[in-house]
């Protein structure tokens, strides 16, 4: 799969997410405490809400229309009301730029 | 317009998912993420110091309703005691079941197993009917949690003032799923792998009833019976009080909270054991905000939300007349009017909404 050129490094901060859309796709990328990036689809397991609106706390993403939490690391499903784990994807920065493999 | 049909299953369901009315976008007022992220952050500290206050005066109402017992001098304090059992714990399973109430998870799912025994509703059943309700408010045929349905069932809504159908419906509820067996309601949306968990915690909810009762029958007294399960009962009122006011009378069938919830403004005894629930227009336009942070974000959106009932008694006034006009015509709700700086209502988030609108 082809690794693409997603945004700046420092357009995320700390601890947040943002929406990125591709090919008709959306994935959302996060930027950890710790200052690792990953990504996942961009869109709750449960309903097909998009996690961008949604809060990041330590390794997680809660779902803002139910508050279902995911691992954004390996995209495990935490709490309910979603069962399904998100899809992930590998990420890397290179020079500033966020490159991720979808 | 033909009766409305609020079965999980029934006409209007089935209308809600191919009107598009079902899982739909809603209204939201625009708030920067900056400022949004600040109004979701979690902390252990707010409901740490309520939840120790709530477990405090439990223990001290009890108690002192257990030393006065059987004298009538104990009824204040088991007044006082059953209305945090029966309606403070409403509040706290409902924040809990949200995850929001603390930021750490395993104090959040503590304190909702507890609240959830109190109001004897199923934690697993009820996480999902809790989410239709969020996905779906007040959206015939998908909503499961709607408490004044049209034309309003006046005697139901009274008899819940002492949670007689509540409870009674939560009990029997509980020994069928401690039998094993799930209703066709709660098959809908309760996915299959969770049933297991759920007939389980059904089936110890059962073994301390037992227990409680078994007490009750040893010391012939009716004592344990007023610690567990009766508040359920006699302590029912508040949060049935308050709880009403959040949609009845507003609009059903429309995608933008503005028009079928309420927010009131309440006296801090209130607000302490209905968690800042009255801010339900803010509450549901962003659930992801916890109730220590609810008066803030309704500071911040006020200017785009109608104003708020100023007291309990002032949103009665205005809700008692309008249900008493559905027992006539089912179509009759309330529109407020928004203040000049709101957005103004779109009129295709409410195309589905029948009815005469009372201004
Ligand atoms: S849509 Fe994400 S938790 Fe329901």
């Amino acid at each position: 799969m082809p690794w693409i050129d997603a945004c700046a490094a420092d357009e995320i901060e700390p601890e947040d997410l943002i929406r990125f859309d591709h090919g008709g796709r959306t994935y959302a990328i996060y930027r950890s405490p710790d200052d690792a990036f990953y990504c996942t689809d961009g869109l709750c397991t449960h309903e097909q809400v998009h996690l961008a609106d949604g809060l990041v706390q330590d390794h997680e993403i809660e779902c803002p229309r139910h508050n279902a939490t995911f691992d954004y690391r390996t995209g495990q499903a935490l709490r309910a009301p979603a069962c399904t784990a998100l899809a992930t994807y590998p990420a890397r920065v290179e020079n500033g730029r966020v490159w991720i493999e979808i | 317009m033909a009766q409305r049909d609020y079965a999980m299953s029934g006409a209007d369901a089935r209308r809600a998912v191919e009107t598009g009315l079902a899982a739909a976008e809603w209204y939201h007022t625009d708030i920067p993420r900056k400022e949004m992220k600040a109004l979701m952050a979690r902390a252990d500290q707010p409901a740490i110091r309520d939840t120790g206050l709530l477990f405090g005066c439990m223990a001290l109402f009890a108690g002192l309703g257990i030393a006065l017992w059987p004298s009538w001098g104990s009824a204040p304090f088991w007044l006082a005691y059953g209305v945090l059992y029966g309606s403070a714990m409403d509040s706290r399973w409902h924040e809990c079941g949200h995850g929001t109430a603390f930021r750490t998870r395993w104090m959040n799912d503590w304190l909702y197993q507890i609240a959830s025994f109190c109001m004897v509703r199923n934690p697993v059943q009820w996480r999902w009917s809790h989410a239709r309700h969020h996905t779906d408010t007040i959206i015939v045929g998908r909503d499961p949690e709607i408490q004044a349905m049209r034309p309003p069932a006046l005697g139901r809504i009274a008899l819940n003032f002492l949670g007689l159908l509540d409870a009674w419906q939560g009990w029997t509820k509980m020994l069928r799923n401690a039998a094993g067996r799930l209703d066709p309601d709660e098959a809908d949306y309760v996915p299959e792998h969770e049933a297991p968990r759920l007939i389980r915690v059904a089936r110890i909810w059962v073994a301390i009833y037992a227990a409680t009762i078994a007490l009750a029958l040893a010391t012939s007294s009716l004592l344990p019976l007023m610690v567990i399960g009766l508040p359920r009962l006699y302590g029912a009122w508040h949060h049935v009080m308050t709880g009403l006011l959040q949609h009845a009378g507003l609009a059903d069938n429309v995608t933008d909270h503005r028009l079928n919830t309420r927010t009131v403004y309440m006296n801090p005894v209130s607000r302490f054991i209905y968690w800042n629930m009255n801010y339900h227009i803010e509450h549901h336009m962003f659930p992801m905000v916890p109730f220590h942070a609810l008066p803030r974000l309704h500071d911040r959106i006020r200017a785009d939300l109608p104003a708020p009932s100023p007291s309990i008694l002032a949103a009665y006034r205005e809700v008692l007349p309008i249900l008493w006009r559905q027992l006539r015509n089912e179509e009759h709700f309330l529109t407020r009017a928004l203040p000049p700086t709101a957005r103004p209502y779109r009129a295709e988030l409410h195309r589905h909404a029948p009815g005469v609108p009372a201004e």
